[in-house]
């Protein structure tokens, strides 16, 4: 297969782009991926699909990841001439690096049994601007997979034919795979019969039950007001 | 060929004067129903006893088996991962422990990689006979047959709790290797059942292959087509029986999988009676396979001298593997921060994604064949909720 390289400049001719940039990846076995900008993402992967070369046909894997706002610190140093003497300083520069839902496109071709080529959609942010263009209308196995992102992430696949939440129940609220979502702690929460429960079944009780109820506390009280 | 199956627009049929025939019927079909396999359900929409509609609702066995994974360290998903196709834990236990490898950069000792082939193959047969007890089942042969088949697991299931002290959920694999070595004597056992497990199968195909009643009701029922299953991302011997010759452990070569001489069956109409097909050739195949492995399996250690288990922080980066399980191409994204615990830890589940042309297949048929079609899926509900 093409290097990645050469397979960006073959993009960069056949599709009007303004961003398509090339992900290094840390890890030496690991593949690189291409960033396409959301806008010709889905102009970007017909041409890998149909192009004669690639024939990337099977779209094997959507993933989706989610990158909240945080502040990265690299360490720089430096040399800070001191009283005429040069020392060597270290230097923290901070940068924010602003959230964004990332979904992973893993494509290979069965025709041509090559692959994985690595496609990353990126949102704007995490808040309001979470649409992406789906890719269920060029490979058909996307559709649960982004279904399944749309349910767990809240990233929104403009194009899908049938965008529902998959695993999780339709009335449930909140995007559980983020990073910053909190599990309520009464999920399980049921009814017992206490505070406002009781209040309501009173309603239902004789009068006498009421009345001998109210005669105990009261005993009860006394007792405990006279040890 | 990429039309969405939401699409197909409801209608009943129409007499002469414009006016609907009947009406059509709504049912929800589980999620406790003893032909869907687990906690599954169908919302079948039936016009008469056709099949008009289908929409597959899971998610009742969902526990972000991923976030788990991303709270916890490398090594303590691996018994997480047993629970995914609990049928097939050892398969699901190489994936997982292939893709640290690869994001790590660990190498596996010879005896390791032996008894990985040798492991996985077992869990290949005893999960193909299992789904053809199964789907015989679904089709009405109650009991027998599927009594017939877990006889013969039981005996595949006995090497694995010797060995790891598990039935099902077997926690085996390690990154680097597997925890324990195996002795000789179950080398020895593992020969027998394996040499036994052809005459069985001659046995079960006398059985079924030719059986009246499954010709009629596989054939030409449930067909998909070639270019459908390639662009719905169905793998394994489902794609297989459609026509597409495409097998990881031929395409990735991955373990020493090229060290064998194996085929890869390959089905014409891509029908249900293919799919019954296919597997049953492909036990065949991992017969070979296993006694040819059985046979040249070295001595030497089980784990790589470098792998850590306590403290194992791989470096920052991300890898995706993958590998032929039983059901389909089982698939591991992971993303490394250089922490202890997975950024981002990603299952590709076969089970699941081959659900998605459930509705194509079954539109037009009747709801007696949706149980055969869904029969013929293979899947395993651990993994399409995870």
């Amino acid at each position: 297969m093409e290097t990645l390289e050469q397979i960006k400049a073959r993009i960069e001719k056949s599709v009007p782009l303004t961003k398509l940039d090339i992900l290094p990846n840390e890890c030496p076995l690991g593949e690189r991926s291409l960033l396409v900008e959301a806008g010709r993402a889905f102009d970007v992967a017909k041409f890998l699909r149909d192009d004669a070369q690639l024939r990337l046909d099977y779209c094997s894997n959507v993933t989706g990841v989610d990158w909240p706002e945080t502040v990265i610190k690299t360490k720089v140093k430096k040399k800070v001439v001191v009283e005429g003497v040069e020392k060597e300083v270290e230097e923290t520069i901070e940068t924010l690096r602003s959230g964004h839902l990332e979904v992973v496109y893993h494509l290979y071709s069965m025709a041509l049994k090559h692959g994985p080529i690595v496609l990353r959609l990126r949102t704007e942010n995490r808040a309001d601007k979470t649409h992406l263009p789906s890719l269920t209308p060029l490979w058909r196995g996307a559709e649960f997979q982004e279904r399944e992102i749309f349910d767990l992430y809240g990233v929104i696949f403009d194009g899908h034919p049938d965008l529902r939440r998959i695993l999780m129940w339709d009335e449930f609220v909140g995007f559980p795979m983020r990073k910053d979502y909190v599990a309520p702690d009464d999920f399980e929460y049921e009814p017992t019969p206490h505070d406002e429960v009781l209040v309501e079944a009173k309603k239902h009780y004789p009068v006498e039950v009421d009345a001998v109820a109210a005669t105990t506390a009261n005993n009860l009280n006394k007792e405990s007001m006279n040890p | 060929m990429n039309t969405p199956s939401q699409q197909f627009e409801v209608k009943p049929k129409l007499d002469e004067s414009g006016s609907p025939i009947g009406e059509l019927l709504e049912i929800s079909m589980g999620p406790h129903h003893p032909s869907t396999h687990g906690v599954f359900r169908m919302d079948v929409v039936l016009d008469g006893e056709t099949v008009v509609k289908l929409k597959p609702v899971f998610g009742y066995l969902h526990r972000n088996h991923e976030k788990i994974g991303e709270n916890i360290s490398y090594l303590a998903s691996m018994p997480y991962t047993d629970r995914l196709d609990y049928l097939c834990s050892m398969t699901n236990n190489w994936a997982y422990a292939l893709t640290v490898e690869k994001l790590a950069g660990l190498a596996v000792p010879e005896r390791a990689e032996y008894i990985r082939v040798i492991m996985a193959e077992l869990t290949r047969l005893q999960n193909h006979t299992c789904l053809i007890g199964f789907f015989v089942q679904d089709m009405g042969a109650l009991g027998t047959p599927m009594m017939y088949a877990f006889r013969e697991r039981e005996k595949i299931l006995d090497l694995f709790e010797s060995v790891s002290g598990a039935r099902m959920m077997c926690n085996y694999m390690r990154f680097g290797g597997v925890r324990v070595d195996v002795s000789d004597e179950w080398l020895a056992e593992t020969k027998k059942v394996v040499g036994d497990y052809g005459k069985f199968l001659d046995e079960f195909e006398t059985f079924l292959t030719e059986n009246e009643i499954l010709l009629a009701r596989t054939q030409f029922v449930g067909v998909m087509p070639k270019e459908l299953a390639i662009s719905a991302s169905i793998t394994g011997p489902m794609l297989r029986a459609a026509g597409v010759n495409y097998d990881l452990r031929k395409v990735d070569k991955y373990g020493i999988y090229s060290r064998f001489d194996f085929k890869v069956p390959v089905g014409e109409h891509g029908d249900i009676y293919d799919r019954y097909m296919v597997r049953v050739l492909e036990m065949r195949e991992s017969i070979k396979i296993l006694t040819r492995a059985l046979a040249d399996i070295p001595a030497g250690p089980v784990m790589d001298p470098k792998a850590k288990l306590r403290g194992f922080r791989p470096k920052a980066g991300e890898v995706y593997g993958r590998v032929e399980g039983p059901k389909g191409e089982l698939g591991f994204y992971l993303i490394s921060d250089g922490s202890p615990n997975p950024y981002r830890y990603r299952v590709r589940p076969p089970s699941f994604i081959n659900l998605t042309i459930l509705e194509d297949m079954c539109l037009g048929h009747k709801i007696s064949d949706a149980v055969v079609i869904l029969g013929s899926v293979d899947i395993v509900l651990g993994e399409v909720d995870r």
